[in-house]
């Protein structure tokens, strides 16, 4: 009926999102290797009711034309790969990538998934997984009775093993880089897959070609910046409001209408 | 009788236009450097025979409020304000050169600079094309220098560097994708004098307070065009039962 409803109705949807997205966030605030996502808006596409410059007569044109704009819309949701904070934890299976890189983990259906989450743990055959027990790519096995674990900067796993004074090493943590980290989609338990706007995954060595060294008995923490997040919240829901306010008005323009008439 | 309902009717139908333009200003309250739309109204007059009492009240979109939304710093590379006058030269979903002061700047698949709303960026020669780094600057110019992926921060490197205009505002027209351009198809030249702050993003111009205030007054308007109809109404009620006592 009215576009003025069905405009406002547009804004609302996109507060909704937003509100959606900041919830989000501060809900994954403690969550390790998270990475806080922001939402992208874009006016929708305008109608042209009167064209300017439309001839009025054989030498005069309108000077100025009319466009309704229909609103706005989330347009994506993009995820900002800023640095995490390093915590300390002192664990020796937890690893934090420092600058660029992705963790590759095998999904259970045989597909890669990435990750920037390094809380690693030790299967029941030794192999080292995710928290949800997918395989880190490309494999490290932890032979049993290893006394200590040290993972270096560039990936590489060494363990003590009884009665051999020297570590042995049992394997390397490769990260992989993309043109575009932003392309990723997060699938939840802290993993991205692969799309075609990300780019093909590149492998390489923690702390080679622009790759982020590894800090071993460390974690990523999430990057969401609570304050920010904060004032977010506080202009989406009176953003909200106002759109609402236009809705009740359009509502009571109607009424007004079917009053009276 | 009837010029009275059918002007009361036009009126109202405007206002409920400008109520729509009002309420799209309203709706991108949170768009990143979307330019608020001004309505105004102006009167058409019917020419005929008999007195010229038939004017109606039109309204026109008579522009883009160019005044500068308020910038929030973000602190990421890619995002940009342009401070003061100027634009962001994109390519349009048509492949023609548009302008845009949103700053949401991005990297897609291909490489290639992009807006927040997927428009490439324009650079000196064509959409901007950014190789693999490890640490992105953009300049107060808009030069863009990166640290190739892999190497030292010695070798910093210009790339390109993003097309900021300056046309004249009145010429530019807000197309049906809500990018500003020059009619006819014609592109602005770089302008030199365009300064950007990275690491900050311009936000919606749309003044709450205005915006509100122009609801009310629609609102109002609106009710006033609606009692014209009524009263219209009531004449020819008036006017009929006359016609019925004089039969």
């Amino acid at each position: 009926m009215t576009q003025a409803l069905w405009i406002a109705k547009t804004g609302l949807d996109a507060q909704q999102t937003r509100m959606a997205v900041v919830s989000n966030n501060l809900a994954n605030v403690n969550t390790t290797g998270f990475k806080q996502s922001r939402v992208v808006f874009e006016d929708l596409l305008y109608q042209t009711i009167r064209q300017p410059g439309g001839q009025t007569s054989q030498d005069t044109e309108l000077p100025s034309g009319m466009n309704l704009g229909t609103g706005v819309r989330v347009v994506a949701t993009e995820k900002l790969f800023s640095q995490g904070s390093i915590l300390q934890t002192d664990n020796a299976l937890d690893v934090a990538i420092k600058g660029r890189g992705f963790f590759q983990v095998l999904m259970p259906d045989g597909d890669p998934a990435y990750t920037r989450d390094g809380a690693f743990q030790r299967n029941s055959e030794g192999d080292l997984v995710t928290a949800s027990g997918y395989v880190v790519q490309p494999s490290i096995n932890i032979p049993d009775g290893a006394q200590t674990i040290t993972i270096g900067g560039d990936g590489v796993v060494t363990v003590k093993l009884p009665g051999i004074p020297t570590p042995t090493q049992v394997g390397t943590l490769e990260t992989v880089d993309f043109i575009n980290p932003v392309g990723l989609q997060p699938i939840g338990e802290n993993l991205f897959i692969e799309t075609s706007s990300s780019g093909a995954p590149a492998q390489g060595t923690p702390g080679l070609n622009g790759l982020g060294s590894l800090a071993s008995g460390a974690l990523e923490g999430s990057n969401v910046n609570v304050v920010a997040e904060l004032v977010n919240m506080i202009e989406t829901q009176r953003a909200y409001e106002m759109n609402s306010k236009a809705i009740s008005t359009s509502d009571q323009m109607m009424q007004y209408l079917n009053n009276n008439l | 009788m009837d010029e009275m309902v059918f002007l009361a009717m036009t009126g109202a139908k405007q206002t409920e236009y400008a109520q729509a333009i009002n309420s799209n200003n309203l709706a991108n309250i949170s768009t990143t450097g979307f330019r608020a739309d001004l309505h105004s109204f102006s009167s058409a007059p019917i020419d005929g025979p008999g007195i010229d009492s038939r004017i109606n009240a039109v309204v026109d979109s008579y522009g883009t409020d160019f005044t500068e939304g308020a910038v929030s710093t973000t602190g990421r590379s890619l995002d940009i304000a342009v401070e003061g006058d100027g634009f962001i030269a994109v390519q349009g979903p048509d492949g023609e050169e548009a302008y845009t002061r949103a700053g949401d700047l991005r990297i897609n698949g291909g490489g290639l600079l992009s807006t927040g709303a997927g428009h490439l960026v324009m650079g000196d020669r064509g959409p901007v094309a950014i190789p693999p780094n490890s640490s992105l600057l953009i300049g107060g110019d808009g030069t863009i220098s990166l640290q190739p992926l892999g190497q030292g921060p010695e070798t910093l490197a210009i790339v390109d560097r993003i097309k900021l205009v300056n046309p004249d505002r009145g010429q530019l027209q807000k197309g049906s994708d809500g990018l500003l351009r020059l009619p006819d198809g014609e592109t602005a030249d770089p302008d030199a004098s365009v300064r950007i702050l990275s690491g900050a993003l311009e936000q919606s111009n749309v003044n709450i307070a205005k915006t509100l205030v122009n609801m009310i007054e629609l609102s109002r308007q609106y009710e006033m065009q609606v009692n014209v109809i009524k009263t219209a109404e009531e004449n020819a009620d008036v006017a009929s039962q006359m016609m019925r006592l004089g039969g």
